[in-house]
């Protein structure tokens, strides 16, 4: 049976106030045992710290997928200023599974673009789940030609299960929606970072990655198809999910590994909810840092430094 | 997400075509079954029409050389890339196996082939995908020749042409296979940027990463009747969504309707269309 909810943590809780019920009735007792309080306290913090530092794939997957997990929506809050959302593809809808505006970093204005989950059941439906349409990759197409218009660096988050593979979405050209933005980013004239917050799921993830800097945080993954999806078709059984996970090489460390990843920010122990502030602090120090580098390149050397690394992805034997 | 499409495939040779090994699947009996319309098919009326059936239209698949052999001028097609080979770069369980089968089956070193031909004596860049080899699939092989078929024709001011088949990326090569749709936009964004022209030809079935990538960034798609085109596949789909599909769902008819083809074109016309779309984009004849 696979493992469908990264339960660690509650167990942890549990052990946790178990520990605080104890300590509290041991003040009742003559006997002093602060010492090995303390010292049981912080062998509990030490084990959980190393499960942490050495989670499996599937159990980073679970956690990229965590319904505690911040979503793109809080980065744009915390990380900028004077955030507006801008809609609408100007041909057919407003995609809510992706997120657009300008917002202000360091006194620079940016176009900023994510994938958008919801925080509970009904803003997912809402947001369906951050699978967007091809009206949301128009979206993305309309909105990083107005960055370039108007000389805007360009900041991408990217959260979500894939595209939709739904009726709607095949009428309305998926696939091309998808190419073309796939074919337009790599032509921007401005700074381009992307930030891969949660789960990178297929073509719907990679239509936003496509960057001068590709940037994971520690716990996040980033994958050809589903863990889920993969082992159903290769191997024909879906149960197998946690095993293909490893073999897939998703996570952050994985690809950094294969020169994919530019760089890893560290999650805290826990994960990503577990303080937030301290994640998106350091998030925002790489941001600042990546942005200046990006930002002292001129227009030539910062498309055929971001073409060569584009170009040279893939390996083969000749 | 395509096995059961590309089972169903029912391969029959071109005698004295020449190239590739004798395909494994055909049947015993002198005779076809056309899958479409169940009808009873001699093989050389089948093979007489560009492997169409005769009474319903029904396209068999082609493997590479006998889309060369219906595209170009006879013996125009001069293959290049053909050195390129994939390996287990993840140590993916079974890829070597399923690499030494595909390439022991079609006799093909990996999915694509890559060449310069002339079509009506109009010289251009061909590029093949073959569903036979592991669906079609694009891992860093094809995602390299692609670019490097895209490459040749922005070095020699050549059009380029490129027929896909394929179920999408390779997954057991991961990441590196998702990436390869960057990589070849890329490539074509600078190509088109050349202001050179790019013709894609979309056939049975092509979907996922090659249908999300460089089948549908040409100045000109045009596709096979009957050919199945999406992003998702029709079983995923089904499998989200609980509404009854309409009945030519992602078949290129429904494409074509929906605005995302050029125009359909029967394999018999095919290379006559080529050539007008060549002349067209003012082409100059070899020789």
């Amino acid at each position: 049976m696979v493992k469908r909810h990264f339960d660690y943590e509650e167990k942890y809780k549990n052990l946790r106030e178990k520990f605080q019920e104890l300590k509290k009735l041991s003040q009742s007792m003559d006997f002093d045992l602060t010492q090995e309080f303390q010292q049981l306290e912080e062998k509990m913090e030490d084990i959980r710290g190393t499960k942490y530092h050495n989670l499996s794939p599937w159990e980073k997957v679970l956690l990229s997928r965590h319904p505690k997990r911040p979503v793109v929506k809080d980065y744009i809050e915390y990380l900028f200023e004077d955030w507006i959302e801008l809609h609408g593809d100007r041909c057919y809808g407003d995609d809510r599974a992706i997120i657009g505006g300008i917002a202000v970093f360091e006194g620079i204005p940016l176009t900023v673009l994510g994938h958008q989950k919801g925080k509970d059941t009904n803003e997912n439906l809402r947001n369906n789940f951050g699978m967007p349409h091809p009206e949301g990759f128009r979206k993305v197409e309309r909105l990083i030609g107005q960055a370039e218009k108007f000389k805007r660096p360009v900041i991408t988050f990217i959260d979500t299960p894939g595209a939709y593979p739904g009726l709607g979405a095949e009428e309305r050209g998926q696939a091309w929606a998808i190419a073309r933005v796939l074919m337009l980013f790599p032509q921007l004239q401005v700074p381009t970072i992307a930030i891969v917050t949660g789960e990178g799921g297929s073509g719907g993830a990679l239509a936003l990655s496509v960057a001068d800097r590709l940037l994971m945080l520690s716990n996040s993954v980033f994958s050809v198809a589903s863990a889920e999806a993969c082992s159903s078709i290769i191997w024909k059984d879906a149960g197998r999910a946690e095993e293909m996970a490893s073999y897939l090489r998703v996570t952050a460390q994985d690809l950094k590994e294969l020169g994919i990843v530019d760089e890893i920010i560290p999650e805290p122990v826990g994960g990503a909810h577990q303080d937030f502030t301290a994640l998106a602090d350091s998030l925002k120090k790489s941001l600042e840092l990546n942005l200046k580098e990006l930002q002292a390149l001129n227009r030539e050397q910062l498309l055929k430094q971001r073409y060569r690394k584009i170009r040279g992805i893939g390996r083969f034997l000749e | 997400m395509l096995k059961s499409t590309f089972g169903k495939q029912k391969l029959i040779p071109i005698p004295g075509s020449g190239r590739g090994p004798v395909d494994k699947t055909l049947p015993d009996e002198p005779g076809l079954k056309c899958p479409s319309c169940s009808r009873r098919l001699k093989e050389k009326e089948v093979k007489e029409q560009h492997k169409l059936c005769p009474h319903c239209g029904y396209h068999f698949p082609l493997n590479v050389w006998e889309r060369v052999e219906i595209m170009t001028d006879p013996d125009s097609f001069r293959e290049f890339g053909a050195g390129l080979r994939s390996f287990n770069i993840l140590d993916f369980p079974g890829y070597d196996e399923k690499l030494a089968q595909a390439i022991d089956e079609t006799g093909l070193s990996e999915a694509f082939i890559t060449g310069e031909a002339t079509i009506g004596g109009y010289p251009c860049v061909l590029g093949i995908l073959d569903a036979r080899f592991m669906m079609g699939s694009m891992g860093s092989v094809v995602g390299e020749k692609v670019s490097r078929a895209v490459e040749r024709a922005m070095e020699f001011n050549l059009p380029l042409i490129i027929c896909t088949a394929s179920g999408g990326a390779r997954m057991q090569e991961g990441m590196l296979s998702l990436l390869q749709m960057a990589k070849t936009a890329a490539v074509l964004g600078r190509f088109h940027q050349a202001g050179l022209l790019y013709i894609s030809i979309i056939t049975n079935p092509t979907t996922g990463g090659v249908s999300a990538s460089f089948a549908s960034l040409a100045d000109i798609i045009l596709a096979e009747p009957g050919a199945l085109i999406g992003f998702a596949g029709p079983r995923v789909i089904k499998q989200t969504i609980s509404e009854t599909l309409p009945a030519d769902f992602q078949k290129a008819e429904f494409m074509l309707g929906h605005g995302m083809l050029d125009g359909i074109v029967e394999r018999g016309q095919l290379k006559k269309t080529l050539e007008l779309l060549l002349r067209l984009h003012g082409g100059v004849k070899h020789g």
